[in-house]
C-alpha cells in the first residue's frame, strides 16, 4: 500500500515538473521575440519598451538561466505582472476571481452527478425501456450541443425573454451590480445569479455520469453474486439498491473526481455567455487582451488541478477497491 | 436474458456462407489478389453488420445530407452572400421571410447563406484536424505496443502527460500564441486530440501482436516494417477507423468553441463564427432567434451524425463492445 501512494505521489509530482516545464516552452515557441508579441497592439509598442521588458522578463539571458528562474518564480507562486489588471500580479487577479468559479461549477458538478447517477440507475435496471432510450437519447443530443450555444439559448429564453418565455432572470454576472445588500438579501440575489449558468451546466454534464452509470450497472447486473443474490429470494427492491448499486459507483466515484479537477478550467465559455466574472471569463478577457502572463498562470493552474484531482482519485479508488493495490 | 440493447446492439454474427465458401476454381490468383478478395469480403461483412443499425444508418443519411449541401452551397447561394456589403442583402436583423428564410443578420446577409457555406469549414477543420490526430494518435500507439520496452515507456508517459492536460485550455494557448489562421484551428485541434487514440490502438496492438500468425510471420523472418503494414495495421484499422469517426465530431465541437473565443480564422466563415457575431451583436438579448438556432442545430446534427455512425461502427470492430 504505501509504494503504491509513494508511486502515484511520485508519478503525480513528475507530471507537474512535465506541466511546468511545458508551460514555459509554450510560451517561448511564439515566432519573434516574446516581448514584442506581449506589447503587440498597445500603444507601449516601441523599441524602449520591448527592450526594457525583455530586460524585466530576463528574457536577454541564456534559455538554461530563464529555465531556473521561471521554475523558481513558480515555485514561489510568482506569476509575473498581468497585462489586463493595470500591472497587479496574476497571482492576485486568479485569487480574486476563483470564488465566483468554484461555486458555478462545483455545485453544478454534484448536482449532474447526483441527477445522472439515479438516471444511469432508472435506465439501466428497466434497460430498453421507454425511459432507457430516451434518457441515451437525450444523453446523446446534450452530447452533440455546444454548451456555449445551449447556455445562449437559456440566456435568450429566461433572461432576455422571447415569445412566450419569461425573462425572470438576470442576464449575467455574479450579483447586481451597485447594490449594498447584506445578509439573506445578497445570497438570494447571488442564488437568483447563479440558476441559469447553473442549470445550463448540470444538463450539459448530466449525459456522461447517467451514461457511465448506466453501463457500470449493467456490467454488474450480470455478476454472479447478482443471481445468488436472487436465487436466494432478495426482494428485487434490495438486490438493486443494495447488492448492484454500491458495486457499480465505483467508476462514476472516479469520473466525479475526475470532474472536479476540471472545476476551475469547466465552464469558460458558459461563464463567458454569463458574464459570470470567475476563472473562465478571466480567460477570455486574457484571450482579448493578449494578456499571456495570466494567460499562463490559468493554464498551470487547470493543468494542476487535474493532476491533483486525479491523484486523489486514484488514492481513493486504492482504498475503495483493494484489487487496485495488488495490481 | 434480456433482449439486446435497444440502441442498436448488433448480435454476435454467425459465419456467412460467404466466407465458408471455397474460393472459385479456374485462373490460378496471385497472392495480392488474394489479399484483396479478402479484403473486400472483410468490409462488405462489416458493411452488412453496419446496414443492419439503426443509428448507424440514421447518422449515415444525416451526414450525408450535410455532404451534399457543403458541396451545393454556390448552388443554394452565392458566395458574394457572405459580404456585409452585398447588393444581396436584406435589412439588418429581420426575421425569417420568404426571400430569407433564416433571417438575416447585424448586415442583412442571409443567415440561411451564412449555414450553408459555414459548414464548408466547419467539415473541413473537422476532417482535416482529425487526419493529424489519427496520425500522430496510431504512430505512437503501433511504435508503443509494438516495441514495446522504453520506447513504450517513454511515449505513454508522453501520452498520460498530455491527457491530463486540460484540452480545452490548451487550445486556447496554442491558438492564442500562433496566431489566427485555419491552419493554426487544424493544427491545433489535432496536436491536442490524440492521446486517446493513441492509447486505443496500442491496447489493440498488444492484443494483435501476441497472435499465431504474427509469431509465424516473424520466425520466417518478416521485418518489424512488413508485420506492422501487412499484419497489424490491417487488423488495427477497423478500429483506427472508429475512433476517427467519434475524434470528428469531438474536433467540430472544438472548432466551434475556439471561433466561438475570438479564436477562429477571420477571414472565413465556420458555423462558430456565425455564434460568435450573433452572441457579440446582442443576439440573445434581442430575442434573434432565428440568427442563433440554424448555425447551432447544424453543429448538434453533425455531431450527432458523426457520434451515431462512430458508435456503430465501434459496436461492430471494437472486440470489447463485441464480448457483451
Amino acid at each position: 500500500m504505501r509504494r503504491y501512494l509513494i508511486g502515484k505521489i511520485a508519478q503525480a509530482f513528475l507530471t507537474v515538473v512535465f506541466v511546468i516545464a511545458f508551460n514555459f516552452f509554450l510560451f517561448r515557441i511564439v515566432p519573434g521575440d516574446p516581448a514584442a508579441l506581449l506589447l503587440r497592439g498597445t500603444s507601449a509598442f516601441n523599441p524602449d519598451n520591448v527592450e526594457q521588458l525583455r530586460q524585466d522578463l530576463g528574457l536577454d539571458k541564456s534559455l538554461p538561466v530563464q529555465f531556473l528562474v521561471y521554475v523558481k518564480d513558480t515555485a514561489t507562486l510568482n506569476f509575473g505582472e498581468s497585462f489586463f489588471g493595470r500591472g497587479a500580479p496574476v497571482i492576485e487577479v486568479i485569487s480574486d476571481n476563483v470564488w465566483p468559479t468554484v461555486l458555478l461549477v462545483g455545485t453544478s458538478t454534484i448536482a449532474s452527478a447526483v441527477l445522472g447517477l439515479i438516471i444511469g440507475i432508472y435506465g439501466g435496471w428497466k434497460r430498453g425501456s421507454k425511459f432507457d432510450v430516451g434518457s441515451l437519447g437525450f444523453t446523446l443530443f446534450v452530447y452533440a450541443m455546444p454548451e456555449f450555444w445551449f447556455g445562449i439559448l437559456v440566456l435568450m429564453a429566461f433572461a432576455g425573454g422571447v415569445g412566450p418565455f419569461p425573462a425572470i432572470f438576470p442576464t449575467g454576472g455574479y450579483e447586481s451590480a451597485a447594490s449594498d445588500l447584506t445578509g439573506l438579501a445578497h445570497l438570494v440575489d447571488v442564488l437568483n445569479h447563479l440558476v441559469l449558468p447553473f442549470s445550463v451546466l448540470t444538463i450539459a454534464y448530466l449525459g456522461q455520469y447517467s451514461l457511465i452509470m448506466r453501463n457500470s450497472l449493467i456490467d454488474v447486473m450480470n455478476d454472479d453474486f447478482v443471481q445468488t443474490a436472487r436465487a436466494k429470494g432478495v426482494r428485487e427492491k434490495h438486490v438493486l439498491w443494495r447488492h448492484v448499486v454500491p458495486n457499480a459507483l465505483l467508476p462514476t466515484l472516479t469520473l466525479t473526481l475526475l470532474s472536479l479537477g476540471f472545476v476551475f478550467a469547466g465552464a469558460i465559455t458558459v461563464e463567458y455567455v454569463f458574464s459570470y466574472p470567475g476563472l473562465g471569463s478571466l480567460t477570455v478577457q486574457a484571450i482579448d487582451g493578449n494578456d499571456y502572463p495570466l494567460l499562463q498562470g490559468l493554464f498551470l493552474l487547470f493543468s494542476v488541478a487535474v493532476i491533483v484531482a486525479n491523484l486523489v482519485a486514484d488514492i481513493l479508488y486504492s482504498y475503495l477497491d483493494p484489487r487496485v493495490r495488488a495490481g | 436474458m434480456r433482449p439486446p440493447e435497444a440502441l442498436g446492439h448488433v448480435a454476435e454474427e454467425k459465419p456467412s456462407a460467404v466466407e465458408l465458401e471455397p474460393p472459385p476454381p479456374g485462373v490460378p490468383k496471385s497472392p495480392r489478389a488474394i489479399v484483396w478478395a479478402r479484403r473486400r469480403r472483410s468490409a462488405s461483412r462489416i458493411w452488412r453488420m453496419y446496414r443492419r443499425n439503426k443509428m448507424g444508418m440514421a447518422g449515415l443519411f444525416i451526414l450525408a445530407f450535410f455532404i451534399v449541401v457543403a458541396a451545393a452551397a454556390p448552388l443554394i447561394a452565392g458566395e458574394e452572400a457572405l459580404k456585409a456589403t452585398c447588393e444581396c442583402n436584406g435589412a439588418p436583423f429581420s426575421p425569417p421571410s420568404w426571400e430569407f428564410p433564416f433571417g438575416t443578420d447585424n448586415f442583412g446577409r442571409s443567415v440561411l447563406a451564412l449555414t450553408v457555406w459555414g459548414s464548408r469549414i466547419s467539415l473541413t477543420v473537422g476532417l482535416l484536424a482529425t487526419v493529424i490526430s489519427m496520425v500522430i494518435g496510431s504512430t505512437i500507439g503501433i511504435v508503443a505496443g509494438y516495441y514495446g520496452r522504453w520506447p513504450e515507456t517513454i511515449l505513454m508517459r508522453l501520452t498520460d502527460w498530455f491527457l491530463v492536460i486540460p484540452f480545452l485550455p490548451l487550445a486556447i494557448v496554442l491558438a492564442s500564441i500562433l496566431g489566427q489562421s485555419m491552419s493554426v484551428i487544424i493544427l491545433v485541434i489535432g496536436v491536442t486530440s490524440w492521446p486517446s487514440d493513441a492509447r486505443i490502438v496500442r491496447a489493440q496492438v498488444l492484443s494483435v501482436k501476441t497472435r499465431p500468425y504474427v509469431e509465424r510471420a516473424q520466425a520466417l523472418g518478416a521485418s518489424p516494417w512488413h508485420l506492422i503494414t501487412r499484419h497489424i495495421l490491417p487488423n488495427v484499422g477497423p478500429l483506427i477507423l472508429a475512433n476517427t469517426i467519434l475524434l470528428i465530431a469531438i474536433a467540430i465541437l472544438s472548432e466551434t468553441t475556439l471561433a466561438f473565443l475570438g479564436l477562429g480564422d477571420p477571414l472565413t466563415i465556420s458555423w462558430g463564427r456565425v455564434l460568435e457575431f450573433a452572441f457579440n451583436a446582442g443576439a440573445a438579448g434581442s430575442g434573434q432567434w432565428w440568427w442563433l438556432l440554424p448555425p447551432g442545430l447544424a453543429i448538434v446534427f453533425v455531431v450527432l451524425a458523426f457520434t451515431m455512425c462512430g458508435f456503430a461502427l465501434d459496436e461492430i470492430v471494437n472486440p470489447k463492445l463485441r464480448r457483451r
